[in-house]
């Protein structure tokens, strides 16, 4: 798995997209031949990325609206960033 | 005892066949044996309508497909559409007839994926399987040409007793084209395959063969793979569809709405078109999308089955195609009574005298 650091700023990869899906009242990423189901903490995340951002501000964005230590939030949006960007859904 | 069926869930994916016409032949084609002419086809009004009511319904992906939709002068103001709706756009195309101006209007029109078809990596079987000349280097041309435009790409290999020798070398191709995902896909015997099967469906040896291909270039990581086995192999059905009528939804060219594009093979099923009827009232409650929905309509041995809800009874257009009863449980299940048809099938096909010549998919 490639990390990435708070230097980075990854958006959406052409062909994938995250969505809400207004009739099965649920949020998910459009990728190629399938859509993925989106949790609750995946969407706030994702919802903050534009390709321009750096992690790091998204961190200081979401520890501030959660009022959650910055550690544990960087450390879940790293990893599901990190994920992403290993399976080509997101970009750099 | 049975209890009222719930209301079905929404549709998830459409697959619009735009057309039926194709420059290409293919003996295993999954449109039908009776073919839709041009004549017949939907007007790009009644399609862009097909798609807003798609959209309203709940529908996320909308595959454009044929035939080759790439024949429809209209594709690209179709594909610009549905992206406005915010549907995921894929286009599944033999890439013939990409040229750089319609790739370009293409890009421009908000695709989002294309699903690229290849016959095989042999140029010579290519053209065979195809039925027409010089195909390979065409379709190339055409993955070059959407790699450059920056489209992620699927390549498709339809696999048969004669290609699944070379699966390394497609595997291979589909990394020097940088495609993300490769679709590894068992012919489906059906309609224009079902009557080429002896000359296609490969033997147990060779499906353990394609199965340890795939497992070697998945330790490789880096490129998606969707493995399609071959059901006749299988102990338990697939779950086609993912269900009669719960998640998928076909549209022929000429308007008639379907469960799957074998569909209309069941004759004694009557389809709704677009045409008449808004395409939520084919969906809810039009008889056909009724009939095989959910799990009343099941006879044993799948009434009783705890896996009733996970095959669905597997498929209906296999069930009529080989036991000549669409209701039946499918015949690839080993607790069907008719098991023994797929087992000759298989005996047929593997036999050393069996007969390699094709019937190439044509309106006739």
């Amino acid at each position: 798995m490639t990390t990435l650091t708070e230097q980075d700023s990854p958006g959406f990869s052409r062909g994938y997209r995250l969505q809400h899906d207004k009739i099965r009242s649920q949020w998910l990423i459009q990728a190629p031949e399938r859509a993925l189901f989106a949790d609750d903490i995946a969407v706030a995340i994702l919802q903050e990325l534009d390709g321009r951002t750096p992690i790091s501000t998204i961190i200081d964005r979401l520890s501030a609206r959660y009022h959650a230590p910055r550690e544990r939030i960087a450390e879940d949006v790293l990893t599901l960033l990190s994920d992403l960007y290993t399976k080509k859904i997101l970009r750099l | 005892m049975s209890t009222p069926s719930p209301t079905p869930a929404a549709p998830m994916s459409l697959l619009a066949e735009l057309t039926h016409r194709c420059p290409l032949s293919c003996p295993y084609c999954s449109n039908p044996l009776e073919l839709e002419r041009k004549s017949q086809e939907l007007s790009t009004e009644t399609w862009l309508h097909v798609l807003d009511q798609a959209a309203e319904m709940g529908v996320l992906q909308v595959h454009f497909s044929g035939g080759e939709p790439m024949a429809r002068a209209d594709l690209t103001t179709l594909i610009s559409h549905a992206h406005k709706l915010n549907l995921y756009t894929n286009l599944i195309t033999s890439g013939v007839l990409i040229t750089p101006d319609n790739m370009a209007a293409l890009d421009k029109s908000g695709l989002d994926h294309v699903q690229l078809s290849f016959q095989d990596t042999d140029h010579t079987e290519a053209d065979r399987l195809s039925g027409f000349g010089n195909v390979q280097p065409r379709k190339l041309q055409a993955a070059h040409l959407i790699h450059q435009a920056g489209i992620p790409l699927t390549l498709n290999f339809v696999l048969h007793k004669t290609n699944i020798s070379r699966m390394p070398e497609m595997f291979a191709l589909a990394r020097s084209l940088d495609a993300q995902r490769v679709e590894m896909a068992h012919t489906q015997y059906y309609g224009w395959a079902l009557k080429n099967r002896a000359a296609l469906l490969p033997s147990r040896a060779q499906l353990d063969e394609a199965a340890s291909y795939v497992e070697a270039e998945l330790t490789k990581g880096g490129l998606t793979i969707d493995y399609v086995t071959p059901d006749y192999y299988a102990d338990r059905p697939k779950p086609c569809m993912g269900g009669w009528g719960q998640r998928f939804l076909n549209i022929s060219p000429s308007g008639k709405v379907l469960p799957c594009h074998a569909a209309e093979t069941i004759p004694s099923l009557r389809f709704e078109n677009v045409e008449d009827k808004p395409l939520a009232d084919i969906w809810y409650h039009s008889k056909a999308f009724q009939l095989f929905r959910g799990t009343d309509w099941m006879p044993e041995p799948c009434a009783s089955c705890d896996r009733k809800e996970i095959d669905w009874g597997g498929c209906r257009c296999q069930a009529l195609a080989l036991t000549g009863a669409a209701a039946n449980t499918d015949p690839v299940c080993s607790l069907s009574p008719h098991r023994s048809l797929i087992d000759h099938a298989i005996t047929e096909a593997t036999s050393p005298e069996v007969d390699y010549s094709i019937v190439y998919r044509k309106i006739t």
